[in-house]
């Protein structure tokens, strides 16, 4: 019998690639997807075998890397959070023209109602766009079983294949049956230079090559045992992924229920079903991906309901309630909303060195009633709360700097921006070359704490690095300071954001003071070992 | 048979080490497990919740239906009752009593621990203080364990008492002795 584990998706995802011979995991930390990479990590298997696993400094480098350990003829894995995916476009989108050589899966965790994100754009678009296979487990298991069929199709028909999750199915635990761990691949780098250097003769080529792939991409997915067709009477169900497990929940006997975990689309089963039903019911996480391609598949004629019509709603993650408010059922809540309840946001840690830099910051731009500060993507982001209130704009990795910049190219003064260690070196450092070259008037506050901390304390790309980076992109040494951010050295810090603010370039203040969590772990770890 | 939870607190308070503990229970007994948690940006300080879900058939939800929660498990008693439209009819709260006081609104203490009393089948302890009596103040989350096994009709507590040697074996024996004891004292119901 095989074994069965407890395990969250993320790291039956990441028991799955390791199991399928993995040799190189590449990812940036992002909720729902961190867990992944750090399972590898932490495995004992990664680490006899090798497995390359150390974090990365964004999605693209880690796509590139790992695109490069599949030319050489081994197994790669990328993870990231869905907006990752739009940092590593360039590379995702080009590496299903060039194809693979050693099989390649990209995870996706995508974040419907946005628990931890800005918004909940849905990857599976960005598989379609770039005409690859995708798969999108249900449940835990499947997160184990698929990625040795994903490592396996992406070796079969030369592409990447993107795997998407959300965030219940990252995030849950559950038994998982695993098997025995499989062969790594031997190095064995392509020779074929004309899949590789994208010149457009060679791209034009390639282009054709992956256009023409698609119709045994479809067929693969037609005859998947990941898409199951059960029929009944009346109503025809898709469940898309997670929302299976909604369906099975809530769903009446007797129905006809098509599960997708595979697509392209297999549109000869979306046919089947629309012939033994008399409606289709789509219900997916995330965006209205399927139920628009089964739209415009069955004609305006044939009735389609899901998140377009309102039958679910057009935002948010699926739940056994709203599923079950689709199927017509009643949702049962027998107890109303208690009285006495207030919200309890999330908030900086006691102690946190971002609650003095805010507080820093608030005490001078007091005097500026025309400034603007620039936030980023992190805790620190958190400041955009009471009690500190001290952001303006919060909107994508590494947005802090130029926009700050922008805002100042127009007129704004003073203008400053926020952001932190791990975003300056993910997409902070091409934003400051761009304001030095401009000479911009502008502020940063590189709000250093020596780790990746909204997502769990990961190592930072650029600890210890800070000044030498700042230095070498061209900020002056006079404008450039280092400060403890703590409460007695206040005087101190708030004199050197004013005389900043007054010079009318670009300057660079790094409060710089560890993590409130990764010290408190650091000292349980120091604790335990004695 | 099944059992659903919903597990509330503090981000901090270690709820997940209550849903950790149930979770090699669940697998010492061969009982199905669920258990959706919640990271990332949630933790810092806010309200957190995990669903929990056992039973002896197939689960395939991982999030609890409203008014499907069979128990609410709370570190605290505001965020107890933050969950009360998922509690089901027949329902248990199990809290700990002591308010964590980290918003400006906290609602008035009197008027919530009356709203909690009010309703059919309640338990509530200071926990902290239980643990603290013990002289294993770290253990108060086990203590609330304990007064939820009561409930937690699909498994046995020997099986529980298990899964907290299992768990806890790493941190050495005195720490596994003080989570045992504190889970019997939530178990007797002992002030």
């Amino acid at each position: 019998m095989a074994e069965k584990k407890l395990l969250l998706g993320d790291e039956a995802v990441a028991l799955g690639a390791l199991h399928a011979g993995l040799s190189g995991v590449y990812a940036y930390p992002g909720t729902p997807s961190t867990e992944i990479t750090e399972f590898i990590q932490g495995s004992a298997l990664a680490r006899e075998r090798g497995v390359r696993s150390r974090w990365c400094t964004n999605e693209k480098t880690a796509m590139e890397a790992a695109l490069g350990m599949s030319y050489a003829g081994k197994r790669a894995l990328v993870c990231m959070k869905h907006v990752g995916m739009n940092v590593c476009a360039d590379a995702f989108v080009n590496a299903a023209v060039t194809g693979v050589n050693g099989g390649l899966v990209v995870v996706a965790a995508d974040d419907p109602s946005m628990h931890s994100s800005q918004n909940e754009q849905d990857s599976r678009f960005y598989g379609k766009f770039a005409l690859v296979p995708i798969l999108e487990p249900s449940n835990q298991q499947e997160c184990y079983d698929l990625m040795a069929s994903a490592f396996r199709l992406s070796e079969e028909v030369h592409l990447p294949v993107l795997l998407r999750m959300v965030t219940r199915l990252a995030h849950s635990r559950a038994a998982v049956a695993v098997g025995e761990p499989g062969p790594q691949n031997a190095l064995n780098p392509d020779g074929d230079r004309s899949h590789w250097v994208l010149l457009p003769g060679n791209a034009r080529r390639q282009y054709a090559s992956l256009v023409e792939k698609q119709p045994e991409l479809l067929s693969r997915a037609e005859k998947s045992a990941c898409n199951a067709l059960e029929k009944g009477k009346g109503l025809g169900v898709i469940a898309c992924g997670i929302a299976y497990n909604y369906v099975r929940e809530v769903a009446p006997e007797g129905i006809s229920l098509l599960k997708v975990s595979q697509y392209p689309l297999p549109a000869s089963l979306v046919r089947e079903l629309a012939d033994a039903s008399s409606r289709i019911l789509v219900v997916e996480d995330g965006q209205p991906f399927v139920e628009e391609q089964v739209k415009s598949l069955l004609g305006a004629g044939y009735p389609v309901s899901g998140r377009l019509d309102g039958s679910l709603p057009r935002t948010g993650e699926l739940n056994p309630d709203n599923v079950a408010a689709a199927f017509g059922l009643e949702a049962g809540a027998v107890h109303a909303k208690a009285v006495n309840l207030a919200p309890r946001p999330p908030q900086l840690c006691q102690g946190c060195g971002h609650r003095d830099v805010y507080t820093a910051l608030n005490q001078v731009l007091a005097d500026y009633p025309s400034a603007r500060v620039f936030g980023d993507i992190g805790c620190y982001t958190l400041g955009a709360l009471p009690p500190f209130r001290a952001i303006d704009t919060c909107v994508d990795m590494g947005a802090s700097i130029t926009m700050a910049k922008g805002a100042a190219d127009a007129g704004v003064y003073p203008a400053v921006a926020v952001i932190g260690d791990s975003t300056f070196t993910h997409s902070g450092m091409t934003s400051l070359l761009d304001a030095v070259n401009d000479n911009a008037a502008i502020t940063v506050v590189l709000s250093d704490n020596l780790t990746t901390a909204m997502t769990g304390g990961q190592d930072s790309a650029g600890t210890h690095k800070f000044e030498a980076i700042c230095l070498a992109l061209g900020v002056e040494r006079e404008h450039l300071h280092v400060v403890v951010p703590l409460p007695k050295n206040m005087e101190e810090i708030t004199r050197i954001i004013r005389e900043e603010l007054a010079y009318k370039g670009v300057s660079v203040i790094i409060p710089q003071r560890e993590c409130m969590q990764t010290l408190a772990r650091r000292n349980r770890q120091k604790r335990a070992a004695q | 048979m099944k059992t659903d939870i919903k597990l509330a607190g503090v981000g901090g308070q270690g709820i997940l080490s209550i849903a950790t503990v149930l979770g090699e229970a669940a697998t010492l007994a061969g009982v199905q497990l669920k258990q959706a948690e919640v990271h990332g940006m949630s933790q810092r300080g806010g309200d957190v919740q995990s669903d929990l879900r056992l039973s002896t058939e197939p689960i395939f939800s991982d999030q609890i239906p409203l008014g499907g929660a069979d128990l609410i498990v709370s570190m605290e008693p505001m965020e107890a009752l933050r969950y009360l439209p998922y509690l089901g009819p027949r329902g248990a709260v199990v809290t700990a009593s002591k308010p964590f006081v980290n918003i400006p609104n906290y609602p008035d203490e009197a008027a919530l621990l009356a709203e909690l009393d009010a309703l059919p089948r309640v338990t509530r302890m200071d926990i902290d203080a239980v643990a603290k009596g013990l002289q294993a103040p770290r253990s108060a989350n086990m203590v609330l364990l304990g007064m939820a096994a009561r409930h937690i009709e699909v498994l046995a507590p020997d099986t529980i008492r298990e899964a907290i040697r299992i768990i806890f074996a790493r941190k050495g024996e005195q720490v596994v002795e003080d989570n045992l004891k504190a889970f019997d004292a939530g178990y007797e119901g002992i002030q």
